[in-house]
């Protein structure tokens, strides 16, 4: 039978997201998505021996883009980076026993967002002084809050 | 918030249902009524022996029982069909290709149903002029704008008494002259209003009325279509000639007669239930237009008197109605990650809102097992609600993006 709704696991994820926030002065930051389209999501790593150590998100957006970004928290803290690079939308799904079709698409951006994220790190691994755009804004955001 | 073990809501915490405009629980009385034609009415209201004139007897008197409620001239302008969609679709269709003679220009506005919108959508991909009338931010209708598009061409417009997703009321009255003035027919799809504001086809000056038998807290499968007597319509079903010809089909025995019984309650007790309805709304919207970034959409006053729309800045609707659904409280958002399209209400966007305004959107209708107690628990479920996600939000007024 088609799945009707969202998982248990889904909801539980929704009620209850693991690591909201934000870090300050992250080893790595990304966002996806844009608010226009329903869906907007920040990630923050931080980073040790290319392990991340920490992992805090925000999301706007629906039932699945929230539970989405908490489980993807949970599945790539305490991985290698090259690891956690390798997490996809449909791990990050399936973990979450399985997303309704229509939502596999538009708001499974977490594992997209936690690319960025280590992306970024490793930007600014070659290139420490530089520090990202993206870098920037996060500053001017997490001092505002 | 309650408490969560799990995520999922306490079975224990009272259920407070606000979403009467997508679906109400039958009543009571109109079960008791009906039910006994689930059973017995087997007869066919076509066929001349005993059993079949029964049911006859029973289809005519829920036919008048819906004149009775619009103020329709006999109980023969009714036709019945199986739901409000199918009845708009007989109504558009029916008159445009009825009246290719007269011309081939159609006109709705654009806070129309889907079931209005697409049979117009369909009409233009063969050959005819569709006509879209603009909204004002309020959501009521451009009049001026309509004046301007009708033309002795335009065979049917079609206006929404009032708006199912932001419970503007539109002037239907003003309406009708123009449409009379300049185009020919006007129909009204009263789906979201009849039963909560006194419709009146004579003195309103409509020509075709749409009218769903669940939205009156009748059985689902029953809408009805007026028909002012003298207009001539195409059938889109084609059979054995039911309904007088224009819709064939052996008309749903129970659903119908339950639709009658829901109207004749509607009639009787809509002044009162108004009321009650409207103290409880205007409270909601009192309270919770005093959260920061919470904004009543839709007409403060031309408004149904059971219905209170918000959108809010930061959070999406779907998060929104999931949450408020752990308060055992059922809501509706037009927010596009709710929709089978992804796209955000076309209502919403008609009033001029943003995209990412327009998913922030919740809905609230209240309806005959709501009462005033409840109201507290609602207003501190929404609040609650909008701060959690709003915690979670990378959003706010001074602005990530």
């Amino acid at each position: 039978m088609a799945q009707i709704g969202y998982s248990k696991k889904v909801m539980e994820h929704f009620m209850n997201p693991r690591n909201v926030g934000t870090i300050k002065d992250p080893d790595g930051y990304g966002k996806v998505g844009n608010p226009v389209c329903g869906d907007l999501m920040e990630m923050f790593i931080k980073v040790k021996d290319d392990v991340i150590t920490d992992m805090k998100f925000k999301t706007f957006g629906c039932g699945s883009a929230i539970a989405t970004s908490s489980m993807v928290t949970e599945l790539a803290k305490g991985m290698h980076v090259d690891e956690a690079m390798k997490i996809t939308r449909n791990d990050v799904a399936s973990e979450l026993d399985g997303l309704p079709p229509q939502k596999m698409h538009c708001s499974n951006l977490a594992a997209d967002a936690l690319h960025e994220a280590i992306k970024d790190y490793k930007g600014k691994k070659k290139s420490p002084e530089r520090g990202s755009k993206q870098q920037k804004e996060d500053t001017r955001k997490d001092s505002k809050q | 918030m309650p408490q969560q073990q799990c995520g999922f809501r306490d079975a224990k915490v009272k259920k407070i249902y606000l979403d009467h405009v997508s679906s109400k629980p039958i009543h009571p009385r109109v079960l008791e009524f009906a039910k006994g034609y689930l059973k017995h009415g087997y007869g066919n209201p076509s066929s001349l022996y005993s059993v079949g004139l029964e049911a006859k007897r029973i289809l005519e008197d829920a036919r008048i029982k819906l004149a009775e409620l619009i103020n329709g001239e006999n109980e023969n302008s009714i036709i019945f069909t199986a739901s409000a969609t199918e009845a708009n679709n007989l109504a558009i269709r029916g008159t445009a290709l009825r009246n290719v003679s007269k011309g081939r220009e159609v006109a709705a506005s654009t806070i129309e149903h889907i079931s209005v919108l697409n049979p117009m959508k369909e009409l233009q991909k063969n050959g005819f002029t569709l006509n879209l009338i603009p909204v004002d931010s309020m959501g009521v209708v451009d009049l001026a704008k309509l004046d301007e598009v009708l033309t002795k061409n335009t065979t049917v417009t079609s206006i929404m008494y009032a708006n199912n997703e932001i419970g503007t009321i539109e002037p239907i009255r003003e309406i009708s002259t123009t449409v009379h003035d300049k185009g020919l027919y006007l129909h009204v799809d009263a789906t979201a209003a009849a039963g909560y504001i006194p419709i009146d086809v004579k003195a309103d000056g409509i020509d075709l009325l749409t009218l769903s038998s669940n939205d009156l807290y009748g059985p689902q499968g029953a809408g009805a279509l007026y028909v002012k007597p003298g207009i001539k319509l195409q059938p889109i079903l084609l059979g054995g000639g039911q309904e007088r010809g224009l819709r064939s089909g052996t008309e749903n025995l129970f659903a119908v007669a339950g639709m009658g019984e829901a109207a004749r309650m509607a009639k009787d007790e809509m002044a009162q239930e108004a009321r009650r309805l409207k103290g409880m709304r205007d409270k909601l919207i009192e309270e919770i237009v005093t959260i920061e970034g919470a904004y009543l959409t839709g007409d403060p006053t031309q408004r149904l008197p059971h219905h209170a729309s918000f959108r809010f800045e930061h959070i999406e609707g779907e998060s929104i109605l999931l949450n408020m659904d752990m308060y055992n409280i059922q809501v509706s958002t037009g927010s596009a990650c709710s929709s089978k399209t992804l796209e955000p209400s076309h209502v919403l966007l008609a009033i001029g809102l943003k995209h990412e305004e327009a998913h922030g959107s919740m809905v609230l209708t209240l309806g005959r097992s709501n009462n005033m107690e409840e109201i507290p628990t609602i207003v501190k479920a929404v609040k609650e609600t909008v701060e959690r996600l709003r915690k979670l939000s990378p959003l706010s007024n001074k602005g990530v993006m």
